[in-house]
């Protein structure tokens, strides 16, 4: 019974983990907070050319993810983009 | 050949100079000549653990500024004839020494040992500096929590910028009655997230408390945690110890831990 607990629940060590692994991402990649706004306000700048998008909404970190080949995971820049409208270039 | 190894960890208080003095002392009970050397200026402790503060006449800056000879500052252990304490400076600070000179004088104590061993103060300051300069090797020490983790992370990119061949992990305070609760992250979970090569597992054991109280380190007992250092000292000579027997311990642990309940 204690096994399906075991695996039932997110226990602390689990949670422990998971934290370790997001904030030691960020630390090795040694972005700062600045260095991740002007990659935010770079991204804002391209992207708009294309579509109009909420840049108030926009987020961005870097995060762990699986990698696509091996079984290792790899760092990634996540980026969230709400976009308010398309342009009508895209109908071209 | 001799082979100077740095016991650091980033954090405070994750058992660096009690590691210091247990892999020092197994690895002179395996008859090899041995020299501990306390970098920690300014907090002087090593010397306590080793039971051996009542020895005291020079010290590491004594050595450094040329006031003595390495010999004279050098403490011969209690037990062991070939091991041997540097202790550091208690009224000094961490600038009294800079990195060129530790590594002279690392150098210069190849010549009559096999071993020495460096106890890195925390943090990533001078003191650290200082302890690295002429390591070929370091052992980084962590216990199973995040911050210490966090640290040890930092510490093993530090390590790898300056170039130490050889780092390898001891995971210390390990309690197996929480780890299978999953209420303490595992070995395995700890060297997936540090990605570097494990050397070691130290139970968390109260005799170690006692062994500190007596000024005795427990290697050599039969103490879990002795043993545990016992092993270390024979990977570190490049002894084959498989870590199969990892588990066969473990649940000896579980099962001592479940005795003090």
């Amino acid at each position: 019974m204690a096994l399906a607990d075991f695996f039932k629940k997110k226990n602390s060590g689990d949670v422990a983990k998971d934290r370790l692994k997001f904030v030691l991402v960020s630390d090795r990649a040694n972005c700062s907070p600045e260095v991740m706004e002007k990659i935010k306000n770079d991204i804002i700048n391209v992207i708009s050319k294309y579509m109009e998008i909420d840049a108030e909404g926009l987020d961005i970190q870097i995060t762990q993810t699986e990698s696509e080949n091996n079984n290792g995971s790899v760092p990634a820049l996540y980026a969230n983009i709400p976009i308010k409208e398309l342009h009508h270039s895209s109908g071209r | 050949m001799s082979e100077v190894i740095v016991i650091t960890s980033g954090k405070g208080g994750v058992g660096k100079t009690t590691t210091t003095a247990n892999v020092g002392t197994g690895l002179a009970q395996l008859n090899k000549k041995v020299v501990l050397i306390d970098t920690d200026i300014g907090l002087r402790n090593l010397d306590v653990v080793m039971g051996l503060e009542n020895r005291i006449v020079y010290n590491l800056v004594d050595v450094v500024e040329g006031n003595c000879r390495i010999k004279q500052a050098l403490i011969k252990d209690k037990k062991y004839p070939d091991l041997a304490l540097l202790p550091s400076a208690q009224t000094r600070d961490k600038t009294s020494v800079t990195p060129e000179q530790m590594k002279k004088l690392t150098d210069e104590l190849r010549e009559e040992f096999d071993y020495i061993l460096l106890d890195c103060p925390a943090g990533i300051e001078q003191g650290f500096q200082n302890a690295i300069a002429g390591a070929d090797r370091a052992l980084v020490v962590t216990t199973p929590e995040v911050s210490a983790i966090r640290d040890a992370d930092r510490i093993i990119g530090l390590l790898e910028a300056h170039e130490i061949k050889q780092t390898q992990l001891i995971v210390n305070r390990l309690r197996m009655d929480m780890v299978k609760r999953g209420d303490m992250m595992t070995v395995d979970d700890v060297c997936e997230i540090l990605a570097i090569k494990l050397i070691g597992v130290v139970p968390d054991d109260e005799q170690i408390v006692i062994s500190t109280n007596q000024g005795e380190p427990l290697v050599g007992t039969d103490a879990m945690a002795g043993r545990a250092y016992a092993n270390i000292c024979k990977r570190l000579l490049g002894e084959e110890v498989p870590f199969l027997d990892l588990d066969k311990k473990e649940n000896v642990f579980t099962k001592l831990a479940s005795l003090f309940k």
